[in-house]
């Protein structure tokens, strides 16, 4: 069976896209068949592990076998991949089925759906790992898959440089996790996670010598693990690909860009707590970028005008809330945090894809609005949505994020506190660019000039089906397992999954505190209706008056304009100097051009003696037999 | 074992070679030359396999050999492989079939011309990864310029004879250095015999002269930085086979003297340059992955990346840890299989409109989308992909260079970043995006044979990705040997010095 969950999606990938000849109708049939049935077993599998605790762990075959460096393709199933699997190949399902009908007049369907059965075969292929080779496939294999994806309308210029952009940040957080799988290797002789995690309390002390200078190796392994999870995850400095990876269909944007790829660096953490735990500095570091990260990805969200692009920066700024979570040691938190973020957000971002339908792909929210009558069934899956993302009383969202806030409060230590304020103010802004984003949508003025009101129509039921399921986990996902994830019973579920090393402070912060976020979140409804819809001119006044602040916020704070600057046009011109002036105007020329020069000279010289006149022979001789002579003598 | 299957394998070609010489010309038997050569090299291939299964993975030492008095009491005509030669020798046998497929629709001109000089260099290549003598060693390492340089020179594009002898000066520099180096080594042991050199080990105070010697002349090889202008210009130049078979065997020839000669022969030596073969490799690693993204001539592009990627074979090789040699070797027969099949990519499309300029194509896709497909898998595999060969040997490498250096580690963990870069801009601007030119709309999608050679390649790439077994084991134990007579060799000298 767990063979299967693996397997089936990459077959049914390979036969999906041979299987073109056979008919769209067919690649598509087979794809979401093989990913459903994945998904099934997967929930199998998951109730299993928490009804009987039957977990395992199987090796497929050995694929690297070099001296010590011994690593296998395996399967290991624990709590912790058992939430992932579920995770994965349920969202990866509805979104295989939405995408028969948001695709339906593409002629590159059975790619696209091959694409994505592939990408849900990478990222089980990352989560089921026992060691960090094969997560090193899975999480270059995500990528791959991301960037083909991406780039997928392969026309437009836009989505290739997109998916180029992609894959070379998320290629400078592997970089990191490359390194700090080096490093565990070089220090542990192992790279199975079991062996590796054992072997941490007795090198904590451990430090290295980098330039002279003495770097702890337990904090220097988790600081390059936790770049590769901030590539992936797109957390600050590292996040500039995500927002651009939305040139990619929107399927693909809940698939990989919400629910699953993004969050593998959580996972990373989370998986990895048995080293992270033994690391101060870098749990700090991992609270700090998380802590930016959510609130300036919410921050920017306030201002963008594509729907897609504020649900992106909406999911930048949540991963923000999963990874400080996991910085303040609150590991099972976060993954709560994951698994009904995958709900709410996956259905968002389908959501957008069902306006973005109706609009004839237009995505930009001023073109839209006042259209919550003709798209009644969007819209209400949309607002359920949007309520379990900001955190509104009793849906998803609200036991995760408001359980993340106090676990950071109740730490009492000043980076808890920082994170608990930032969670706080960031769940604020978070609710303003929500609602912003349903009353420019939905409410207000119809105002698209291209399209008249009538001909915006509700999606198909292929679409809207799927859309079903993501509101009920959205809705009950939170309720139902919060008391398993995060409750009473997270002991007897997460086993030896997740590693605390202090036992966790189950005490609560005072009830104020508690009524705190949900009165912010709720009272941030009416706000933003009064100055979205009913008042606008407050808001027109206020960015006249702040504009500076507003280009700040619209440009996303000049990130990419800065790494524009310093990174890629320094290495396009280094490329050129070498080769110009490096490799044309100094090897060559004083190498082979050089020497080739030189002989020439010399022989031109030469010839000048080989005249045919008896006298410059005669000379020559006479010098000749001198320096003999000379030679003789000094001897 | 009493029938000489090496030989056989190394003269092989060579006889074919003679039999198309016989031909008459004319276009009739252009044909046949083309099914003889085939044939012959096929027959070649079926017989290293052969080979392949009688090899013993776990017997030490060298297998097959064959030693025959050639100069009495002088040169002995020594042949010999072990786990490590074999996989090079596999090699040479797969891309020398390929390249005369490949002939079939680019080479034009003196067909019968080319495929000799093919087979006369598969036959030299061969005998350079299976020669146990130094003389015999340098023979076939020099004589393989002869035909590398016609390939180029005779067939190549406008350039070709710049580029020529650009490739010819640059190698020549560095062997007549090797061989007063072979010379100097017959004066100092009396032999030529490499086991029997192994074992009476060069006394300490000249090794590091001959390491020198030896290394000018694998450097050039390799080729190392600086000295790797000539690979450019002569991939640019050269027709697509002769681009195939260098990147993919004669560039390799560098790595395996590397392995065979300076650290088999010169242990002391070899322990006293790492810093030099580090820095080299390193600035190599990054500089030219730096230049390979400013390209604009897809080959010049692919070129420079292959002087990246045997960067990091150098920095493999000069860890001395299993990991760095297991990457090492394989990374070379990674590569091998990976440049041969980004250079046929590469004139795949050259034959059908004549440029290799980046700028000239863009929205290939649109109209072969077969070949586009293929092309992307190469791409992926150059920029070292889990799940393709490119990967396991640069991660292996890697591995070995962090438990010696961690700056060196981590400045060329960087040049994987920079691969992904240059790669991914080539098949953006190639393959993805407008269409430029009218050109690009009236190109054909590959044919038959063209793609059975490229489909080749591509499940060696993924099969060998996922399973490499097949390939480390066959050189473990040869590797451990390798690693244990350096280590004992170190303690012998070191004695010795005091």
């Amino acid at each position: 069976m767990e063979y299967a969950v693996l397997f089936l999606p990459l077959l049914g990938s390979i036969i999906g896209y041979f299987g073109k000849r056979l008919g769209n109708f067919f690649s598509e049939l087979a794809t979401c068949f093989f990913v459903c049935a994945s998904g099934i077993l997967s929930i199998i599998i998951f109730y299993n592990g928490v009804k009987t605790g039957n977990y395992g762990n199987y090796k497929i075959f050995e694929w690297v076998n070099s001296g010590s460096f011994v690593a296998n393709w395996s399967i290991k199933i624990d709590p912790l991949s058992s939430i992932m699997l579920v995770v994965v190949t349920l969202v990866s399902s509805l979104v295989h089925i939405y995408s028969i009908g948001y695709m339906k007049h593409d002629p590159h369907k059975p790619r696209f759906m091959s694409y994505l059965s592939l990408f849900t075969f990478s990222m089980l292929a990352l989560v089921v790992s026992d060691n960090f080779l094969q997560l090193f496939f899975g999480w270059e294999g995500v990528g791959l898959c991301s960037y083909l994806l991406i780039g997928f309308w392969y026309k437009r210029n836009s989505a290739n440089n997109a998916a180029i952009k992609a894959f070379i940040v998320n290629r400078v957080g592997d970089f990191g996790l490359a390194v700090g799988i080096f490093l565990i290797f070089y220090h542990f002789g192992t790279i199975n996670y079991d062996e590796v995690f054992q072997l941490v309390p007795q090198i904590t002390n451990k430090e290295i010598n980098f330039l002279s200078f003495e770097i702890n190796l337990i904090t220097a392994i988790c600081l390059f693990l936790f770049i590769g999870a901030m590539g992936k995850s797109a957390q600050f400095l590292l996040h500039t690909w995500l927002p651009d990876a939305m040139e990619g269909p929107t399927p693909v944007s809940a698939l990989i860009h919400a629910a699953t790829m993004v969050t593998a660096g959580v996972f990373l953490i989370v998986r990895c707590s048995p080293i992270f735990e033994y690391s101060e500095i870098a749990l700090n570091v991992i609270t700090i970028v998380g802590g930016i990260t959510a609130i300036f990805a919410a921050s920017v969200a306030l201002v963008q005008n594509d729907i897609k692009r504020i649900i992106a920066y909406s999911t930048c700024s949540q991963l923000g809330y999963m990874f400080f979570a996991a910085g303040v040691g609150a590991y099972h938190i976060a993954m709560f945090h994951l698994f009904t973020h995958a709900f709410f957000k996956a259905l968002l971002f389908l959501g957008s894809g069902s306006v973005i339908h109706a609009f004839k792909d237009d995505q930009d929210i001023r073109n839209m609005g006042g259209v919550w009558r003709q798209l009644p069934y969007t819209w209400f899956l949309m607002l359920v949505g949007t309520l379990a993302l900001t955190g509104f009383p009793f849906l998803s969202g609200f036991y995760s994020k408001d359980a993340i806030i106090e676990f950071a409060y109740s730490k009492h230590s000043l980076i808890g506190n920082f994170a608990a304020y930032i969670g706080i103010f960031t769940a604020f802004l978070t609710a303003i660019y929500s609602w912003r984003l349903m009353f420019k949508t939905f409410h207000g003025k119809y105002m698209n000039k291209n399209l008249s009101l009538k001909e915006t129509h509700e999606s198909p039921l292929v679409m809207l089906i799927p859309l079903a399921f993501l509101a009920l986990g959205a809705i009950f996902s939170g309720y139902i397992f919060k008391d398993l994830f995060i409750g009473s019973e997270n002991k007897n579920f997460w086993e030896s999954s997740i590693f605390f090393l202090q036992e966790i402070n189950y005490e609560h912060p005072p009830l104020w505190f508690l009524l705190f976020t949900p009165i912010l979140v709720v009272s941030a409804i009416p706000i933003s209706y009064y100055i979205f819809i009913s008042n606008r001119k407050i808001l027109d006044k206020f960015t006249e008056n702040n504009k500076l602040l507003y280009n700040f916020l619209l440009n996303k704070w000049y990130i990419d304009q800065i790494y524009e600057f310093i990174f890629v046009i320094p290495i396009k011109k280094m490329g050129l100097f070498f080769w110009k002036k490096g490799d044309e105007n100094t090897i060559d020329r004083f190498g082979p051009n050089g020497i080739s020069k030189i002989v020439k000279l010399i022989s031109n010289k030469a010839v000048q003696f080989q005249s045919g006149y008896i006298y410059d022979y005669a000379f020559v001789m006479l010098i000749g037999l001198s320096l003999l002579i000379t030679f003789l003598i000094l001897n | 074992m009493n029938f000489p299957i090496l030989s056989s394998i190394i003269f092989l070609p060579l006889l074919g070679a003679i039999f198309i010489f016989l031909f008459k010309d004319d276009k009739e038997n252009n044909k046949s030359a083309v099914y003889v050569s085939l044939f012959t090299s096929l027959a070649n291939l079926i017989l290293c396999l052969f080979l392949w299964s009688l090899f013993d993975r776990d017997f030490s030492g060298f297998q097959f050999v064959e030693e025959k008095n050639w100069i009495s009491g002088l040169i002995k005509f020594k042949l010999g492989i072990d786990g490590i030669s074999i996989l090079f020798i596999i090699l040479t046998a797969l891309i020398a079939p390929i390249c005369i497929i490949s002939c079939i629709n680019s080479v034009k001109e003196r067909v019968k011309e080319f495929l000799i000089a093919i087979l006369i260099l598969e036959t030299f290549m061969i005998g350079v990864f299976s020669s146990l003598d130094l003389v015999i060693f340098y023979l076939f390492f020099e004589a393989g310029l002869i035909p590398m340089f016609l390939i180029i020179g005779v067939w190549g594009g406008p350039r070709r004879v710049y580029s020529a002898f650009k490739f010819f000066l640059y190698t020549l520099l560095g062997s007549v250095l090797m061989l007063v180096a072979i010379i100097t080594i017959y004066w100092l042991t009396g032999t030529t015999d490499l086991v029997e050199i192994y074992k009476i080990r060069i006394p300490k105070e000249y090794q590091h002269i001959l390491w020198l010697a030896f290394f000018s002349s694998f450097a050039v090889k390799m080729p190392m930085w600086p000295v790797h202008t000539w690979l450019p210009d002569a991939h640019v130049e050269a027709p697509t086979a002769g681009s195939v078979i260098l990147a993919a065997i004669l560039l390799k020839m560098g790595g395996y003297g590397f392995l065979r000669f300076s650290i088999g022969m010169f242990p002391v030596a070899s322990e006293y340059f790492v810093p030099l073969i580090y820095f080299l490799s390193v600035v190599a690693i990054i500089y030219t992955s730096l230049v390979a993204l400013m390209q604009e001539d897809m080959k010049k592009l692919i070129a420079y990346s292959s002087v990246a990627h045997m960067g990091y074979v150098t920095l493999g090789i000069f860890t001395f840890t299993k990991q760095g040699l297991d990457g090492s070797i394989y990374q070379m027969i990674s590569h091998g299989l990976i440049s041969a099949a980004l250079f046929l990519s590469v004139g795949v499309l050259y034959d059908r409109t004549h440029s290799r300029l980046i700028n000239f194509y863009g929205g290939v896709v649109n109209y072969i989308p077969k070949y586009s497909l293929i092309f992307i898998i190469f791409a992926l595999a150059a920029l070292g992909l889990p799940g393709t060969t490119g990967f396991l040997g640069e991660f292996l490498i890697l591995i070995g260079v962090f438990k010696k250096n961690y700056l060196i580690g981590l400045l060329a963990t960087i040049g994987v970043v920079l691969a992904a870069a240059y790669m991914l801009w080539l098949s953006k601007r190639v393959i993805f995006g407008d269409v430029k030119n009218q050109e690009i709309k009236a190109l054909k999608d590959i044919n038959f044979l063209e793609g059975t050679i490229l489909s080749v390649l591509v499940i060696f790439i993924i099969v060998f990705g996922f399973y490499p077994d097949p390939l480390l084991d066959t050189m473990n134990v040869s590797v451990n040997d390798l690693l244990d007579n350096y280590q004992k060799d170190l303690i012998h000298h070191l004695k010795a010095g005091k």
